[in-house]
């Protein structure tokens, strides 16, 4: 899974070039969630073991595998620690943001 | 094939033909026989759908959703207290563009608690932006599952099918079930215009700011005025290749008639029997049956109704310290267009019959008065 690039956001002049549903207009890629965070997760990479558990917990999908190895995308990691907790080895750590 | 069926299989015979890929439904009182029969359809692999059980009307919406936004033909069944569980959602599906076929089975509201019929359950919807059919037949009932998938998925606009308690629900009569060759020429499978996929991720339904929301109604109501005509187009697409007629309304001996009767559902046949009946005592009596209430059909309410010298609509519905529901749409669908007078009757609440003799009251009040009164007509109230 490599990372996405988000699609340029659509200015919206007119109805005409709105979609049908409200759908586009919350087009999650655009929602940079990475400023919401307080906590960031760092992996150490030497005690990973490659089992994807963290890419697979992640509910923001901000973990990408590159290099078979993960990943933080911090534009939208909110800090949860949800692969943290879930990490089997625990080289997964919250470390606080500065200021 | 003809068949003896009942009103609520001919919704599951209608979404069998249409294909439909996913159902969800609560399976408990006031659901009825419909999703019965669908789930046996769905076990005998008569039917490839996915048949989904949930513990409430609100969540069979909810399922409906993820389903249709998924790109899935979807269908559910419903009826009373459970269209109104249901009421937040369907704004959800309207509002999200889904276009899911709804059958509900018209049972009034409780308290008194009521398995009977009358409308007020589905017209409490009658503002959240789906199409609305009232069946009086369960031939009609059938054919307009297949139609009513035909409308919603070309214009995204979700849609229910309407039909009255016992008198269609639970009872049998002879319907001729298409051909599925035949059903798939006129129905091809949905092409969503848009839908939830992981290879353009997007939130459907987010926060949209007022920047936005105006204009999202707008193209709603915009698609919603195409609906007249494609309901008037498809009909005649079915007529051609069933030979039965479905259109916005169905109009009985209105051409010469001075008195013409505003009726829906299965009180729309029996006023045809009273029509007949006073047109033999020589009285020119006709009937207008509304099939279509929303999108409200009003150029052709207008066409008909504007010949006629007094107009009577019969409601099986109240609006309290109101009127009767179909009688506030025609009298808005004539004002400035036609002075002809509007009388309006309240009858057949929670399952009371409405007979010839209900007919026959309401002509006689009619034909008595030269205005209609503000104080609404009760017909068949024990006094």
């Amino acid at each position: 899974m490599k990372k996405q690039e988000p699609t340029p956001k659509i200015d919206f002049k007119s109805e005409k070039d709105m979609p049908l549903a409200p759908y586009s207009l919350g087009l999650m890629l655009h929602n940079f969630t990475g400023a919401w965070r307080n906590i960031r997760p760092e992996i150490n990479l030497k005690e990973c073991i490659q089992c994807g558990i963290c890419w697979k917990f992640c509910p923001d999908t901000a973990i990408y595998i590159e290099n078979e190895y993960p990943v933080i995308d911090y534009t939208y990691c909110k800090g949860c620690g949800l692969c943290a907790e879930e990490c089997p080895t625990k080289c997964i750590t919250m470390v606080e943001e500065e200021k | 094939m003809r068949k003896v069926i009942m009103g609520n299989h001919a919704l599951s015979y209608g979404a069998m033909l249409s294909r439909v890929q996913v159902i969800a439904a609560y399976p408990i009182t006031p659901q009825t026989q419909v999703v019965e029969l669908l789930s046996e359809m769905c076990a005998d692999k008569v039917l490839d759908a996915q048949f989904i059980k949930v513990e409430s009307e609100h969540s069979a919406m909810a399922a409906c959703l993820g389903a249709s936004l998924a790109g899935a033909r979807t269908f559910t069944a419903t009826s009373a207290q459970g269209l109104a569980l249901m009421h937040e959602l369907l704004h959800w599906a309207s509002g999200g563009r889904l276009p899911v076929v709804l059958g509900n089975i018209n049972r009034a509201m409780a308290p008194g608690w009521s398995i009977w019929s009358d409308q007020n359950d589905s017209l409490s919807q009658r503002d959240t932006g789906w199409v609305q059919f009232y069946c009086g037949s369960n031939q009609e009932v059938l054919d307009s599952v297949i139609q009513a998938f035909k409308v919603a998925e070309k214009l995204h606009i979700p849609a229910m099918i309407i039909l009255d308690a016992f008198s269609l629900s639970h009872t049998y009569e002879v319907v001729e079930v298409p051909e599925q060759e035949k059903v798939d020429e006129y129905l091809p499978p949905f092409q969503p215009k848009f839908r939830l996929t992981p290879d353009d991720p997007h939130a459907f339904g987010g926060l949209t700011s007022p920047d936005h929301y105006l204009e999202l109604r707008y193209k709603l109501q915009k698609d919603m005025e195409k609906a007249p005509a494609l309901i008037e187009e498809t009909g005649q697409e079915f007529q051609e290749l069933f030979g039965r007629k479905l259109g916005l309304v169905d109009p009985y001996q209105c051409d010469d008639a001075e008195i013409i009767l505003v009726t829906s559902g299965t009180a729309g046949y029996t006023a045809c029997v009273a029509v007949d009946h006073f047109r033999q005592q020589g009285l020119k009596v006709g009937n207008l049956r509304i099939r279509t209430f929303r999108p409200f059909p009003f150029e052709i309410v207008r066409d008909i109704l504007s010949q006629a010298k007094k107009v009577a609509v019969v409601d099986r519905n109240i609006s309290y310290g109101h009127h009767g529901i179909f009688y506030q749409e025609i009298k808005s669908a004539l004002y400035g267009h036609s002075p002809v007078p509007v009388f309006g009757y309240i009858t057949g609440l929670g399952g009371r019959d409405i007979t010839l003799d209900t007919f026959r009251q309401i002509i006689e009040e009619t034909q008595k008065n030269d205005a209609p009164s503000e104080r609404i007509s009760w017909i068949g109230v024990k006094k």
